[in-house]
Protein backbone atom coordinates (compact mmCIF):
# COMPACT_ATOMS: atom_id res chain seq x y z
CA UNK A 1 0.00 0.00 0.00
CA UNK A 2 2.33 2.72 1.08
CA UNK A 3 4.81 1.45 -2.09
CA UNK A 4 1.47 2.22 -4.20
CA UNK A 5 1.52 5.83 -2.81
CA UNK A 6 5.06 6.14 -3.41
CA UNK A 7 5.23 5.35 -7.10
CA UNK A 8 1.53 7.40 -7.56
CA UNK A 9 3.54 10.03 -6.38
CA UNK A 10 6.34 9.99 -8.39
CA UNK A 11 4.43 9.51 -11.90
CA UNK A 12 2.81 12.59 -10.48
CA UNK A 13 5.35 14.72 -9.91
CA UNK A 14 7.21 15.97 -13.67
CA UNK A 15 3.30 16.77 -14.18
CA UNK A 16 3.09 18.34 -11.53
CA UNK A 17 5.82 20.48 -11.45
CA UNK A 18 5.11 22.22 -14.81
CA UNK A 19 1.13 22.39 -13.91
CA UNK A 20 2.14 24.38 -10.37
CA UNK A 21 4.76 26.25 -11.71
CA UNK A 22 2.88 27.78 -14.94
CA UNK A 23 -0.86 27.63 -13.78
CA UNK A 24 -1.59 27.88 -10.00
CA UNK A 25 1.12 29.03 -8.61
CA UNK A 26 1.09 32.61 -11.10
CA UNK A 27 -2.89 32.53 -10.16
CA UNK A 28 -1.56 33.26 -6.86
CA UNK A 29 0.93 35.37 -7.81
CA UNK A 30 -1.21 37.36 -9.92
CA UNK A 31 -3.05 38.22 -6.92
CA UNK A 32 0.01 38.99 -4.65
CA UNK A 33 1.18 41.12 -7.44
CA UNK A 34 -1.91 43.34 -7.74
CA UNK A 35 -1.00 44.25 -4.20
CA UNK A 36 2.12 45.95 -4.91
CA UNK A 37 3.17 48.83 -7.60
CA UNK A 38 5.01 48.41 -10.90
CA UNK A 39 9.02 48.90 -10.34
CA UNK A 40 9.87 51.45 -12.52
CA UNK A 41 13.50 52.64 -12.91
CA UNK A 42 15.16 53.26 -9.54
CA UNK A 43 12.02 53.30 -7.90
CA UNK A 44 11.61 49.64 -6.61
CA UNK A 45 7.92 48.12 -6.04
CA UNK A 46 6.35 48.98 -2.92
CA UNK A 47 3.32 47.58 -0.72
CA UNK A 48 -0.12 49.56 -2.73
CA UNK A 49 -2.64 47.85 -0.78
CA UNK A 50 -5.68 48.45 -2.94
CA UNK A 51 -4.36 51.37 -4.50
CA UNK A 52 -4.60 49.28 -8.20
CA UNK A 53 -7.70 48.40 -7.75
CA UNK A 54 -9.40 51.81 -6.82
CA UNK A 55 -7.28 52.94 -10.13
CA UNK A 56 -9.20 49.98 -11.81
CA UNK A 57 -12.66 51.15 -10.43
CA UNK A 58 -11.88 54.75 -12.17
CA UNK A 59 -9.97 53.51 -15.40
CA UNK A 60 -12.99 54.05 -17.93
CA UNK A 61 -10.79 52.26 -20.42
CA UNK A 62 -11.10 49.11 -17.95
CA UNK A 63 -14.90 49.63 -17.64
CA UNK A 64 -15.26 50.08 -21.79
CA UNK A 65 -13.23 46.89 -22.51
CA UNK A 66 -15.07 44.81 -19.56
CA UNK A 67 -18.19 45.65 -21.82
CA UNK A 68 -17.01 45.03 -25.00
CA UNK A 69 -15.95 41.38 -24.01
CA UNK A 70 -20.00 40.81 -22.42
CA UNK A 71 -21.27 42.34 -25.72
CA UNK A 72 -19.04 40.12 -27.46
CA UNK A 73 -19.97 36.97 -25.38
CA UNK A 74 -23.82 38.10 -26.36
CA UNK A 75 -22.99 38.47 -29.99
CA UNK A 76 -20.99 35.80 -30.51
CA UNK A 77 -22.39 33.43 -28.51
CA UNK A 78 -26.26 32.52 -29.37
CA UNK A 79 -25.77 32.92 -32.35
CA UNK A 80 -22.90 30.54 -33.02
CA UNK A 81 -24.61 27.58 -30.70
CA UNK A 82 -27.46 28.27 -33.33
CA UNK A 83 -25.47 28.08 -36.72
CA UNK A 84 -23.66 24.97 -35.13
CA UNK A 85 -26.95 23.33 -34.06
CA UNK A 86 -28.41 23.60 -38.14
CA UNK A 87 -24.92 22.34 -39.08
CA UNK A 88 -24.91 19.29 -36.79
CA UNK A 89 -28.71 18.48 -37.55
CA UNK A 90 -28.18 19.02 -41.61
CA UNK A 91 -24.85 16.93 -41.69
CA UNK A 92 -26.30 14.05 -39.56
CA UNK A 93 -29.31 14.18 -41.77
CA UNK A 94 -28.63 12.08 -44.97
CA UNK A 95 -28.37 15.34 -47.58
CA UNK A 96 -26.75 15.23 -50.82
CA UNK A 97 -22.93 16.35 -50.51
CA UNK A 98 -22.68 15.76 -47.10
CA UNK A 99 -18.77 15.23 -47.03
CA UNK A 100 -18.48 18.43 -48.58
CA UNK A 101 -21.17 19.95 -46.40
CA UNK A 102 -19.12 19.15 -43.27
CA UNK A 103 -16.09 19.95 -44.40
CA UNK A 104 -17.35 23.76 -45.31
CA UNK A 105 -18.18 24.35 -42.09
CA UNK A 106 -15.56 22.73 -40.60
CA UNK A 107 -12.91 23.91 -41.91
CA UNK A 108 -12.47 27.71 -40.56
CA UNK A 109 -11.60 25.69 -37.21
CA UNK A 110 -8.23 24.36 -38.99
CA UNK A 111 -7.06 27.72 -39.41
CA UNK A 112 -4.90 29.25 -37.30
CA UNK A 113 -6.91 32.71 -36.32
CA UNK A 114 -4.06 34.68 -37.21
CA UNK A 115 -4.87 33.84 -40.59
CA UNK A 116 -8.76 33.56 -40.35
CA UNK A 117 -8.10 37.65 -39.44
CA UNK A 118 -5.67 38.25 -42.49
CA UNK A 119 -8.38 36.54 -45.07
CA UNK A 120 -10.66 38.37 -43.38
CA UNK A 121 -9.52 41.95 -43.52
CA UNK A 122 -9.42 41.50 -47.75
CA UNK A 123 -13.54 41.95 -46.69
CA UNK A 124 -13.36 44.36 -44.40
CA UNK A 125 -10.79 47.24 -46.36
CA UNK A 126 -12.48 50.25 -47.00
CA UNK A 127 -12.79 50.47 -50.55
CA UNK A 128 -10.72 48.12 -52.14
CA UNK A 129 -12.51 45.15 -50.21
CA UNK A 130 -14.69 42.70 -51.11
CA UNK A 131 -17.84 44.19 -48.92
CA UNK A 132 -17.42 47.39 -50.37
CA UNK A 133 -17.07 46.18 -54.03
CA UNK A 134 -20.05 44.24 -53.81
CA UNK A 135 -21.71 47.38 -52.13
CA UNK A 136 -20.21 49.68 -54.77
CA UNK A 137 -21.80 48.08 -57.65
CA UNK A 138 -25.17 48.93 -56.45
CA UNK A 139 -23.80 52.60 -55.69
CA UNK A 140 -23.83 52.27 -52.16
CA UNK A 141 -21.10 54.64 -50.18
CA UNK A 142 -17.86 53.36 -48.99
CA UNK A 143 -17.79 51.36 -45.47
CA UNK A 144 -15.24 51.48 -42.87
CA UNK A 145 -16.48 48.52 -40.80
CA UNK A 146 -13.52 48.27 -38.66
CA UNK A 147 -12.82 51.97 -38.73
CA UNK A 148 -16.01 53.10 -36.87
CA UNK A 149 -16.38 53.25 -33.03
CA UNK A 150 -19.92 51.68 -33.31
CA UNK A 151 -19.26 48.96 -36.37
CA UNK A 152 -15.78 47.80 -35.70
CA UNK A 153 -16.71 45.00 -32.54
CA UNK A 154 -19.57 43.70 -34.97
CA UNK A 155 -17.20 43.18 -37.53
CA UNK A 156 -14.87 41.64 -35.35
CA UNK A 157 -17.75 39.41 -33.85
CA UNK A 158 -18.28 38.13 -37.41
CA UNK A 159 -15.20 36.47 -37.60
CA UNK A 160 -15.45 34.65 -34.55
CA UNK A 161 -18.66 33.36 -35.54
CA UNK A 162 -17.23 32.09 -38.61
CA UNK A 163 -14.18 30.57 -36.43
CA UNK A 164 -16.09 29.26 -33.92
CA UNK A 165 -19.63 27.42 -35.27
CA UNK A 166 -17.60 24.57 -37.03
CA UNK A 167 -16.12 23.93 -33.67
CA UNK A 168 -19.17 23.47 -31.65
CA UNK A 169 -21.09 21.73 -34.52
CA UNK A 170 -18.75 18.58 -33.80
CA UNK A 171 -19.97 18.23 -29.90
CA UNK A 172 -23.78 19.07 -31.23
CA UNK A 173 -22.64 16.00 -33.93
CA UNK A 174 -21.29 13.41 -31.31
CA UNK A 175 -24.75 14.19 -29.30
CA UNK A 176 -26.80 13.53 -32.10
CA UNK A 177 -25.48 10.56 -33.03
CA UNK A 178 -26.25 8.94 -29.39
CA UNK A 179 -29.70 9.57 -29.67
CA UNK A 180 -32.06 6.62 -30.33
CA UNK A 181 -33.40 6.23 -33.68
CA UNK A 182 -36.04 4.52 -32.19
CA UNK A 183 -36.69 7.90 -29.86
CA UNK A 184 -37.36 9.69 -33.51
CA UNK A 185 -39.55 7.02 -35.07
CA UNK A 186 -41.70 6.83 -32.38
CA UNK A 187 -42.54 10.42 -32.09
CA UNK A 188 -43.08 10.05 -35.64
CA UNK A 189 -45.23 7.34 -35.66
CA UNK A 190 -47.54 9.75 -33.12
CA UNK A 191 -47.48 11.97 -35.88
CA UNK A 192 -45.46 14.93 -34.82
CA UNK A 193 -44.03 16.76 -37.96
CA UNK A 194 -39.91 17.50 -37.99
CA UNK A 195 -40.68 20.69 -36.35
CA UNK A 196 -42.11 18.84 -33.40
CA UNK A 197 -39.61 16.77 -33.37
CA UNK A 198 -37.05 18.94 -32.91
CA UNK A 199 -38.73 20.58 -30.64
CA UNK A 200 -40.06 18.20 -27.92
CA UNK A 201 -37.50 15.31 -28.56
CA UNK A 202 -34.19 16.21 -30.12
CA UNK A 203 -33.67 19.91 -28.53
CA UNK A 204 -34.28 18.81 -24.84
CA UNK A 205 -32.21 15.86 -25.39
CA UNK A 206 -29.12 18.02 -26.77
CA UNK A 207 -29.45 20.13 -23.25
CA UNK A 208 -26.28 19.19 -21.77
CA UNK A 209 -24.38 19.31 -24.98
CA UNK A 210 -25.49 23.34 -25.15
CA UNK A 211 -24.64 23.93 -21.82
CA UNK A 212 -20.93 22.59 -22.17
CA UNK A 213 -20.88 24.35 -25.42
CA UNK A 214 -21.78 27.83 -24.01
CA UNK A 215 -19.48 27.51 -20.66
CA UNK A 216 -16.91 26.62 -23.57
CA UNK A 217 -17.25 29.71 -25.83
CA UNK A 218 -18.03 31.66 -22.53
CA UNK A 219 -14.30 30.74 -21.54
CA UNK A 220 -13.28 31.38 -25.29
CA UNK A 221 -14.98 34.34 -25.60
CA UNK A 222 -12.41 36.47 -22.34
CA UNK A 223 -9.21 33.76 -24.00
CA UNK A 224 -9.35 34.02 -27.84
CA UNK A 225 -7.52 37.39 -29.05
CA UNK A 226 -5.55 36.84 -31.60
CA UNK A 227 -7.50 38.18 -33.95
CA UNK A 228 -8.07 41.67 -32.57
CA UNK A 229 -4.25 41.93 -33.28
CA UNK A 230 -4.75 42.01 -36.96
CA UNK A 231 -8.26 43.40 -37.61
CA UNK A 232 -8.31 46.53 -35.29
CA UNK A 233 -5.27 46.65 -32.95
CA UNK A 234 -8.38 47.21 -30.16
CA UNK A 235 -9.28 50.88 -31.72
CA UNK A 236 -11.07 52.64 -33.18
CA UNK A 237 -10.52 54.80 -29.48
CA UNK A 238 -10.88 51.02 -27.70
CA UNK A 239 -14.36 49.86 -29.17
CA UNK A 240 -13.39 46.76 -30.12
CA UNK A 241 -10.47 45.92 -27.23
CA UNK A 242 -11.53 43.05 -25.06
CA UNK A 243 -9.92 42.47 -21.34
CA UNK A 244 -7.22 39.88 -22.27
CA UNK A 245 -6.12 42.30 -25.39
CA UNK A 246 -5.73 45.20 -22.66
CA UNK A 247 -3.98 43.21 -20.12
CA UNK A 248 -1.04 42.66 -22.96
CA UNK A 249 -1.26 46.07 -23.85
CA UNK A 250 -0.96 47.23 -20.29
CA UNK A 251 1.55 44.63 -19.52
CA UNK A 252 3.78 44.83 -22.50
CA UNK A 253 3.39 48.25 -24.42
CA UNK A 254 3.18 50.31 -21.40
CA UNK A 255 5.14 48.01 -19.01
CA UNK A 256 2.69 48.36 -16.03
CA UNK A 257 3.05 44.68 -14.61
CA UNK A 258 0.94 45.21 -11.32
CA UNK A 259 -2.05 47.28 -13.20
CA UNK A 260 -1.78 44.36 -15.32
CA UNK A 261 -1.68 41.66 -12.73
CA UNK A 262 -4.69 43.84 -11.30
CA UNK A 263 -6.72 43.13 -14.50
CA UNK A 264 -5.77 39.89 -14.85
CA UNK A 265 -7.40 38.99 -11.07
CA UNK A 266 -10.41 40.08 -12.64
CA UNK A 267 -10.42 37.81 -15.44
CA UNK A 268 -9.53 35.02 -13.19
CA UNK A 269 -12.40 36.06 -11.11
CA UNK A 270 -14.99 35.90 -13.93
CA UNK A 271 -13.41 32.37 -15.07
CA UNK A 272 -13.52 31.58 -10.85
CA UNK A 273 -17.57 32.38 -10.79
CA UNK A 274 -18.16 30.28 -14.37
CA UNK A 275 -16.69 27.25 -12.92
CA UNK A 276 -19.07 27.52 -9.75
CA UNK A 277 -21.59 28.40 -12.14
CA UNK A 278 -20.24 25.34 -14.12
CA UNK A 279 -20.52 22.97 -10.75
CA UNK A 280 -23.82 23.62 -10.02
CA UNK A 281 -25.40 23.84 -13.43
CA UNK A 282 -24.46 20.60 -14.28
CA UNK A 283 -25.38 17.19 -13.87
CA UNK A 284 -21.82 16.18 -14.18
CA UNK A 285 -22.43 12.52 -14.46
CA UNK A 286 -23.63 13.85 -18.05
CA UNK A 287 -20.17 14.52 -19.35
CA UNK A 288 -17.77 12.95 -17.11
CA UNK A 289 -19.21 9.79 -17.22
CA UNK B 1 -45.45 15.91 -50.21
CA UNK B 2 -45.12 18.60 -47.63
CA UNK B 3 -41.97 16.19 -46.10
CA UNK B 4 -40.40 16.19 -49.32
CA UNK B 5 -40.74 20.02 -49.62
CA UNK B 6 -39.18 20.49 -46.40
CA UNK B 7 -36.37 18.17 -47.63
CA UNK B 8 -35.82 19.84 -50.49
CA UNK B 9 -35.81 23.38 -48.13
CA UNK B 10 -33.36 21.64 -45.34
CA UNK B 11 -30.70 20.78 -48.37
CA UNK B 12 -31.27 24.62 -49.79
CA UNK B 13 -30.37 25.92 -46.37
CA UNK B 14 -27.55 23.37 -45.88
CA UNK B 15 -26.13 24.08 -49.12
CA UNK B 16 -26.12 28.19 -48.72
CA UNK B 17 -24.29 28.46 -45.63
CA UNK B 18 -22.03 26.01 -46.53
CA UNK B 19 -21.75 28.11 -49.94
CA UNK B 20 -21.23 31.08 -47.18
CA UNK B 21 -19.08 29.41 -45.08
CA UNK B 22 -16.20 28.12 -47.97
CA UNK B 23 -16.16 31.72 -49.51
CA UNK B 24 -13.81 33.61 -47.61
CA UNK B 25 -11.15 30.73 -48.00
CA UNK B 26 -12.37 30.06 -51.30
CA UNK B 27 -11.65 33.50 -52.23
CA UNK B 28 -8.20 33.79 -50.32
CA UNK B 29 -7.05 30.74 -52.75
CA UNK B 30 -8.52 32.98 -55.58
CA UNK B 31 -6.25 35.59 -54.91
CA UNK B 32 -3.42 33.27 -54.18
CA UNK B 33 -2.99 31.66 -57.08
CA UNK B 34 -3.75 34.84 -59.83
CA UNK B 35 -2.02 37.53 -60.28
CA UNK B 36 -2.15 40.88 -58.57
CA UNK B 37 -4.28 42.40 -61.50
CA UNK B 38 -7.00 39.39 -60.76
CA UNK B 39 -7.61 40.35 -56.68
CA UNK B 40 -10.61 41.40 -57.29
CA UNK B 41 -11.89 40.78 -60.97
CA UNK B 42 -13.57 37.67 -61.64
CA UNK B 43 -12.21 35.74 -64.72
CA UNK B 44 -12.49 32.05 -65.11
CA UNK B 45 -9.78 32.18 -67.66
CA UNK B 46 -7.55 34.72 -65.24
CA UNK B 47 -4.32 33.03 -65.69
CA UNK B 48 -2.57 30.53 -62.98
CA UNK B 49 0.37 31.48 -60.90
CA UNK B 50 2.56 30.69 -57.61
CA UNK B 51 4.01 34.01 -58.32
CA UNK B 52 2.39 35.47 -55.05
CA UNK B 53 3.95 32.27 -52.69
CA UNK B 54 7.55 32.54 -54.25
CA UNK B 55 7.45 36.41 -53.57
CA UNK B 56 5.81 35.47 -49.86
CA UNK B 57 8.69 33.09 -49.57
CA UNK B 58 11.36 34.92 -50.52
CA UNK B 59 10.45 38.33 -48.64
CA UNK B 60 10.05 36.94 -45.32
CA UNK B 61 11.98 33.64 -43.47
CA UNK B 62 9.22 31.31 -43.94
CA UNK B 63 11.43 28.49 -43.96
CA UNK B 64 12.48 29.02 -40.67
CA UNK B 65 9.22 30.00 -39.33
CA UNK B 66 8.19 26.83 -40.51
CA UNK B 67 11.07 24.66 -38.51
CA UNK B 68 10.22 26.59 -35.68
CA UNK B 69 6.71 25.82 -35.70
CA UNK B 70 7.58 22.01 -36.21
CA UNK B 71 10.12 22.16 -33.56
CA UNK B 72 7.49 23.83 -30.86
CA UNK B 73 4.19 21.31 -32.06
CA UNK B 74 6.39 18.13 -31.55
CA UNK B 75 8.18 19.19 -28.51
CA UNK B 76 4.73 20.06 -26.57
CA UNK B 77 3.42 16.61 -27.79
CA UNK B 78 6.23 14.30 -26.84
CA UNK B 79 6.31 16.00 -23.36
CA UNK B 80 1.75 16.18 -23.22
CA UNK B 81 2.27 12.57 -24.15
CA UNK B 82 4.95 11.79 -21.38
CA UNK B 83 4.24 14.02 -18.23
CA UNK B 84 0.33 13.22 -19.43
CA UNK B 85 1.02 9.41 -19.45
CA UNK B 86 2.73 9.16 -16.31
CA UNK B 87 -0.09 11.18 -14.45
CA UNK B 88 -2.94 9.87 -15.82
CA UNK B 89 -1.87 6.19 -14.86
CA UNK B 90 -1.40 7.61 -11.16
CA UNK B 91 -4.86 8.66 -11.24
CA UNK B 92 -6.62 5.83 -13.18
CA UNK B 93 -4.98 3.05 -10.95
CA UNK B 94 -3.78 3.89 -7.85
CA UNK B 95 -5.32 4.62 -4.48
CA UNK B 96 -3.42 7.60 -2.73
CA UNK B 97 -3.31 10.00 0.05
CA UNK B 98 -4.59 13.53 -1.73
CA UNK B 99 -5.59 12.22 -4.98
CA UNK B 100 -8.78 14.07 -5.26
CA UNK B 101 -7.01 17.04 -4.40
CA UNK B 102 -4.27 16.92 -7.06
CA UNK B 103 -7.39 15.72 -9.39
CA UNK B 104 -9.46 18.54 -8.89
CA UNK B 105 -6.01 20.74 -9.50
CA UNK B 106 -5.82 19.04 -12.67
CA UNK B 107 -9.46 20.07 -13.78
CA UNK B 108 -8.73 24.08 -12.73
CA UNK B 109 -6.46 23.77 -15.61
CA UNK B 110 -8.74 23.42 -17.77
CA UNK B 111 -10.63 27.11 -16.84
CA UNK B 112 -7.52 28.82 -16.00
CA UNK B 113 -5.03 27.84 -18.88
CA UNK B 114 -1.21 29.31 -19.06
CA UNK B 115 -2.63 31.41 -22.14
CA UNK B 116 -4.34 34.40 -19.62
CA UNK B 117 -1.48 34.30 -17.08
CA UNK B 118 0.78 36.00 -19.44
CA UNK B 119 1.84 38.47 -16.87
CA UNK B 120 3.27 35.83 -14.78
CA UNK B 121 4.09 33.60 -17.05
CA UNK B 122 6.81 36.34 -18.74
CA UNK B 123 7.81 36.77 -15.26
CA UNK B 124 8.84 33.19 -14.14
CA UNK B 125 10.26 32.65 -18.22
CA UNK B 126 12.67 36.20 -17.94
CA UNK B 127 14.03 34.79 -14.31
CA UNK B 128 14.76 31.39 -15.62
CA UNK B 129 16.60 33.23 -18.49
CA UNK B 130 14.17 31.48 -21.65
CA UNK B 131 12.97 34.54 -22.79
CA UNK B 132 13.21 34.26 -27.14
CA UNK B 133 13.71 30.48 -26.98
CA UNK B 134 11.39 27.90 -28.17
CA UNK B 135 11.56 26.20 -25.27
CA UNK B 136 10.24 29.16 -23.42
CA UNK B 137 6.98 28.90 -25.61
CA UNK B 138 6.67 25.11 -24.87
CA UNK B 139 7.36 24.54 -21.31
CA UNK B 140 3.87 26.27 -20.26
CA UNK B 141 1.88 23.84 -21.62
CA UNK B 142 3.53 20.51 -21.65
CA UNK B 143 1.63 19.59 -18.65
CA UNK B 144 -2.11 19.66 -19.87
CA UNK B 145 -5.00 19.33 -17.66
CA UNK B 146 -7.23 18.43 -20.66
CA UNK B 147 -4.64 15.90 -21.82
CA UNK B 148 -4.29 14.15 -18.45
CA UNK B 149 -7.92 14.20 -18.13
CA UNK B 150 -8.07 12.63 -21.39
CA UNK B 151 -5.68 9.59 -20.74
CA UNK B 152 -6.63 9.22 -17.38
CA UNK B 153 -10.72 8.67 -18.82
CA UNK B 154 -9.25 6.46 -21.31
CA UNK B 155 -6.65 4.55 -18.57
CA UNK B 156 -10.02 3.77 -16.59
CA UNK B 157 -11.52 1.52 -19.21
CA UNK B 158 -8.77 -1.04 -19.05
CA UNK B 159 -10.07 -3.99 -17.79
CA UNK B 160 -9.07 -5.31 -14.64
CA UNK B 161 -8.36 -8.62 -15.28
CA UNK B 162 -5.64 -7.46 -17.98
CA UNK B 163 -3.88 -5.76 -15.27
CA UNK B 164 -3.76 -8.57 -12.75
CA UNK B 165 -2.45 -10.90 -15.33
CA UNK B 166 0.16 -8.50 -15.73
CA UNK B 167 0.87 -8.31 -12.46
CA UNK B 168 0.93 -12.43 -11.62
CA UNK B 169 3.39 -12.67 -14.89
CA UNK B 170 5.85 -10.41 -12.61
CA UNK B 171 5.23 -7.11 -14.73
CA UNK B 172 6.74 -4.06 -13.25
CA UNK B 173 4.69 -0.64 -12.44
CA UNK B 174 5.89 1.09 -15.67
CA UNK B 175 5.57 -2.26 -17.20
CA UNK B 176 2.00 -2.66 -17.23
CA UNK B 177 1.81 0.96 -18.04
CA UNK B 178 3.94 0.39 -21.30
CA UNK B 179 2.62 -3.11 -22.37
CA UNK B 180 -1.43 -3.05 -21.16
CA UNK B 181 -2.48 0.37 -20.98
CA UNK B 182 -0.48 2.52 -23.49
CA UNK B 183 -1.47 0.06 -26.07
CA UNK B 184 -5.23 0.29 -25.62
CA UNK B 185 -5.69 3.82 -25.81
CA UNK B 186 -3.85 4.64 -28.98
CA UNK B 187 -6.94 5.96 -30.67
CA UNK B 188 -7.09 8.61 -27.53
CA UNK B 189 -3.70 9.54 -28.07
CA UNK B 190 -4.19 10.14 -31.72
CA UNK B 191 -7.06 12.06 -31.33
CA UNK B 192 -5.58 13.98 -28.51
CA UNK B 193 -2.13 14.20 -30.93
CA UNK B 194 -4.41 16.12 -33.37
CA UNK B 195 -5.65 18.50 -31.45
CA UNK B 196 -2.50 19.66 -29.37
CA UNK B 197 -0.64 19.66 -33.21
CA UNK B 198 -3.19 21.98 -34.10
CA UNK B 199 -3.70 24.16 -31.46
CA UNK B 200 -0.02 24.53 -30.86
CA UNK B 201 0.47 25.57 -34.73
CA UNK B 202 -2.36 27.77 -34.50
CA UNK B 203 -1.37 29.65 -31.42
CA UNK B 204 -0.32 33.33 -31.01
CA UNK B 205 -0.65 35.36 -28.52
CA UNK B 206 2.31 33.80 -26.24
CA UNK B 207 4.65 33.28 -28.79
CA UNK B 208 4.05 36.73 -30.02
CA UNK B 209 4.96 37.89 -26.19
CA UNK B 210 8.45 35.60 -25.41
CA UNK B 211 9.57 35.68 -28.83
CA UNK B 212 11.87 38.31 -30.60
CA UNK B 213 13.78 36.90 -33.85
CA UNK B 214 13.24 34.96 -36.94
CA UNK B 215 15.43 32.00 -35.08
CA UNK B 216 12.33 31.64 -32.90
CA UNK B 217 9.67 32.77 -34.11
CA UNK B 218 6.60 30.38 -35.52
CA UNK B 219 4.19 30.63 -38.38
CA UNK B 220 1.76 33.02 -36.89
CA UNK B 221 3.69 35.14 -35.42
CA UNK B 222 6.34 35.53 -38.84
CA UNK B 223 2.95 35.97 -40.56
CA UNK B 224 1.57 38.90 -38.48
CA UNK B 225 4.32 40.52 -38.52
CA UNK B 226 4.68 40.12 -42.35
CA UNK B 227 0.95 41.00 -43.22
CA UNK B 228 1.56 44.36 -40.79
CA UNK B 229 4.06 46.06 -42.95
CA UNK B 230 0.96 47.64 -45.22
CA UNK B 231 3.52 49.67 -47.35
CA UNK B 232 3.81 48.31 -50.63
CA UNK B 233 3.00 44.40 -50.32
CA UNK B 234 0.13 43.33 -52.54
CA UNK B 235 -3.21 41.24 -50.96
CA UNK B 236 -2.61 38.66 -52.97
CA UNK B 237 1.06 38.33 -51.67
CA UNK B 238 -0.07 38.31 -48.17
CA UNK B 239 -2.88 35.56 -49.21
CA UNK B 240 -0.61 33.39 -50.18
CA UNK B 241 1.86 33.51 -46.89
CA UNK B 242 -2.08 33.11 -44.98
CA UNK B 243 -2.48 29.76 -47.15
CA UNK B 244 1.24 28.99 -46.84
CA UNK B 245 1.31 28.96 -43.41
CA UNK B 246 -1.95 27.25 -42.47
CA UNK B 247 -1.19 24.83 -45.50
CA UNK B 248 0.51 22.41 -43.77
CA UNK B 249 -2.40 21.96 -41.67
CA UNK B 250 -5.21 22.35 -44.20
CA UNK B 251 -3.94 20.04 -46.30
CA UNK B 252 -3.87 17.48 -43.87
CA UNK B 253 -7.05 18.05 -42.73
CA UNK B 254 -8.61 17.45 -45.97
CA UNK B 255 -6.81 14.65 -46.28
CA UNK B 256 -7.74 12.70 -43.15
CA UNK B 257 -11.29 14.81 -42.86
CA UNK B 258 -12.94 11.62 -40.93
CA UNK B 259 -10.54 11.32 -38.58
CA UNK B 260 -9.55 15.28 -37.98
CA UNK B 261 -13.49 15.44 -36.89
CA UNK B 262 -13.59 12.10 -35.34
CA UNK B 263 -10.11 12.97 -32.89
CA UNK B 264 -12.28 16.70 -32.42
CA UNK B 265 -15.40 14.54 -31.39
CA UNK B 266 -13.79 12.30 -28.86
CA UNK B 267 -11.54 14.99 -27.08
CA UNK B 268 -14.36 16.71 -26.67
CA UNK B 269 -16.89 14.52 -25.28
CA UNK B 270 -14.55 12.70 -22.86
Amino acid sequence: MQRNWIHAWLLLSPAFVFLLAFTHIPAVTTLWNSLFTTPRGRRPSRWAGLENYETLIADPIFWKVLSNNIWFALGTIPTSIAIALAMALWVNEKLAGRGFLRMAYFTPTVLPMIAVANIWMFFYTPGFGLIDQITGRFGLPQSNILGQPDTALWGVMAVTIWKEAGFFMIFYLAALQTIPPSLIEAARIEGAGPWTIFRRVTFPLLMPTTLFVSINAVVNSFRMVDHIFILTGGGPDNASSLLLFYIYEVAFRFWDTAYAATLTVILLAILGLLAIGQFFLFDRKVHYR
Amino acid sequence: MTLSLTRALNLIGAWALALLWILPLAYAVWTAFHPAAYEARFDLFAPLTLENFAKAWEAAPFARYFLNTFVLVTAILIGQFILGTLAAYAFARFEFPGRNILFALVLVQLLVMPDILIVENYRTIRALGLIDTIGAIAIPYIASGFGIFLLRQTFMSVPKELVEAAQIEGMSTLGILLKVYVPLAVPTYLAYGLVSVSHHWNNFLWPLIVTNSVETRPVTVGLSIFASIDSGVEWSVINAATLMTSGPLLIAFLLFQRQFVQSFMRAGIK
